[in-house]
């Protein structure tokens, strides 16, 4: 615990090490892959690291004919490319036969804080989890993110994977066992819920302590799977506390807060209060902490939300 | 030269996958006739000549491999696959049907034979070259083969697909460039222009051969030239007449996909039997 590890060199030491255990794994990569840490991998093993070029449509469609010949084959990129430039190649060539090409989306959310809103991504949760036969993660840790990695390559289809380009506080211990599709409980509470993925899960616990001063109890869930969504521990949040908080660094609409109040909803209601980049592009900044208060993601905010959501209730 | 005696055996084949073609169509149902007419003496010489396969066993790990980038030409891959028996006899009279193993554009999840999915246009090249180094990279033999459309060459992804194939020096695939100059709204050459072909393919560092993409022993000679080059994907540029061997649908865009009328199917047949 304690201390803070890169998040996309946990990625690229996770392929790194599921490479050693499994020759069947290849990488693609779109000439980022000093910035994706896909270098680790092909310093190690230079004859299953294929640079395609600055051509993430390619790159798709390469990593389909790989996973027909029987390889395992990762491809990363930014997740802004990854997900959207290539967004139909992964539908067509991937998802519909249902090929095992895991995607890694790196500097994802507002993680690119310098290059701006070109290359932040706010849309790949929303836009990969609606594809029918994906598997959407979002690690919240390094820790996390090792074993996210090795359970996404023992999945048999494909996985989209979000990568940010930061050093995140680490939440969990070396044992830490990684759990595809099972919610973990970072803390008990009863008054409240704040439901949250990827790195914004410490902002979550940091805002769980600011209410835990106001006298609320908060519970916080780290959902770092966004799809197939843990809806027992959903539902049982919204059973069990006043409503459900989510917090993304990702748009408002499509990502965890839509999946959250979709099954909510369909469940007989519940206040969800979306704490997220509220449906507008990001821009340039120097530093990624200024750029998330800019945008509301903040323990601060999240605590506020969660106040007004309980005021309401 | 090819043995007379082979030529005639697989034009025979071609005038079947034909007859299939028209008749998985026939006269209730709309169908992309034209690009897959286009094709039929390409596919014949594949799957009746060229490729290493056992028909009864579709998923064989030594197998040559077949994509239609372009996807929609289908009906002449299935009728293919149905008379080798990798689908049942039925199915072609169940074109497009509810749950039918002949979908309007290929899919390997319901269709045994069918290599990948494909049929957005643009993707099934690399789809080619990543097998290709897939296959290659586990110490197979075996070859890949692709049929692009010149309508398709409009797509940027299939020009990313052509460096990487020669970046890689891909020579286990083997393409041929359906090149019929027709697309679904017109002329290619009004559409986009995209001219002129074998050159840029050469100039992305592929061996090109052209070739007239109906004639039998043109097409044994080039897959022969194309067995022999190395370190060099093969461009295989075969000049087509969309709707071939049905004379009402030949050169009209309108058979991209389309309708015959009753009398049309009739004449259709009696041209192909």
């Amino acid at each position: 615990m304690a201390g803070k590890l890169e998040m996309r060199e946990c990625y690229g030491q996770a392929l790194v090490e599921a490479g050693r255990e499994n020759e069947r794994i290849v990488l693609l990569e779109a000439d980022l892959r000093k910035s994706t840490m896909g270098e680790l991998f092909r310093q190690e093993f230079p004859e299953r690291l294929f640079e395609v070029g600055i051509a993430e449509q390619n790159m798709i469609g390469m990593a389909a004919g790989f996973a027909l010949t029987g390889w395992i084959a990762v491809a990363s990129s930014f997740a802004v490319f990854a997900s959207g430039r290539a967004f139909e190649q992964i539908r067509q060539s991937v998802a519909l036969p249902r090929l095992n090409v895991k995607i890694g989306g790196s500097s994802a959310g507002l993680t690119d804080t310098g290059d701006g809103a070109t290359h932040q991504s706010i849309a790949d949760l929303a836009i990969m989890r609606a594809l029918p036969n994906m598997t959407v993660l979002s690690p919240a840790d390094g820790i996390e993110m090792k074993g996210a990695v090795k359970a996404m390559l023992e999945v048999d289809g494909p996985v989209y994977i979000r990568v940010g380009r930061i050093a995140a506080p680490t939440l969990y211990d070396e044992d830490y066992k990684f759990e595809l599709g099972k919610i973990v409980v970072m803390r008990p509470g009863k008054d409240v819920t704040l439901a949250a993925t990827g790195t914004m899960v410490h902002v979550a616990l940091e805002a769980a302590e600011l209410l835990a001063k106001d006298g609320i109890d908060a519970r916080v869930l780290n959902v770092h799977t966004i799809k197939p969504l843990d809806e027992e521990a959903i539902l049982a949040a919204a059973r069990e506390t006043a409503g459900i908080v989510t917090v993304e660094e990702h748009n408002i609409i499509g990502g965890l807060g839509s999946a959250v109040a979709e099954v909510v909803s369909a469940a007989g209601g519940g206040p969800v209060v979306r704490v997220g980049v509220e449906d507008v592009f990001g821009q340039s900044a120097n530093s990624y902490e200024e750029l998330l208060a800019a945008y509301g993601l903040t323990p601060a905010n999240v605590r506020a939300k969660a106040q007004s959501l309980l005021q309401r209730a | 030269m090819a043995d007379p005696k082979l030529v005639a055996e697989l034009e025979e084949k071609a005038k079947m996958i034909r007859r299939n073609i028209v008749e998985m169509i026939g006269d209730t149902r709309r169908g992309h006739l034209g690009g897959s007419l286009s094709i039929a003496d390409i596919v014949a010489v594949l799957y009746y000549h060229t490729m290493r396969l056992r028909p009864g066993d579709p998923s064989w790990e030594d197998r040559d491999r077949f994509l239609l980038s372009k996807g929609h030409a289908a009906l002449a891959q299935y009728a293919a696959l149905i008379d080798l028996g990798y689908i049942p006899k039925e199915e072609l009279y169940k074109l497009k049907d509810l749950g039918s193993m002949t979908q309007g554009h290929p899919d390997m999840r319901k269709t045994p034979g069918i290599e990948a999915g494909t049929g957005s246009l643009g993707q099934g090249l690399s789809v080619a070259v990543g097998m290709a180094l897939g296959l290659r990279l586990a110490g197979k033999d075996s070859k890949v083969y692709v049929i692009v459309g010149d309508g398709e060459l409009n797509e940027g992804q299939i020009w990313e697909a052509a460096m990487a194939a020669a970046h890689y020096e891909v020579d286990n695939l083997v393409a041929f460039l359906d090149y019929n100059g027709l697309q679904a709204t017109g002329c290619c050459a009004e559409t986009m222009r995209t001219e002129p072909l074998p050159e840029k393919w050469a100039a992305f560092g592929w061996h090109v051969i052209n070739i007239d993409g109906h004639d039998i022993g043109q097409i044994l000679d080039a897959l022969d030239e194309a067995a022999a080059v190395r370190e060099k994907p093969v461009m295989i540029v075969a000049k087509t007449v969309k709707g071939k061997g049905v004379s009402f649908a030949e050169n009209v865009a309108g058979f991209h996909h389309g309708e015959m009328t009753t009398e049309q199917y009739k004449q259709a047949l009696a041209e192909l039997a």
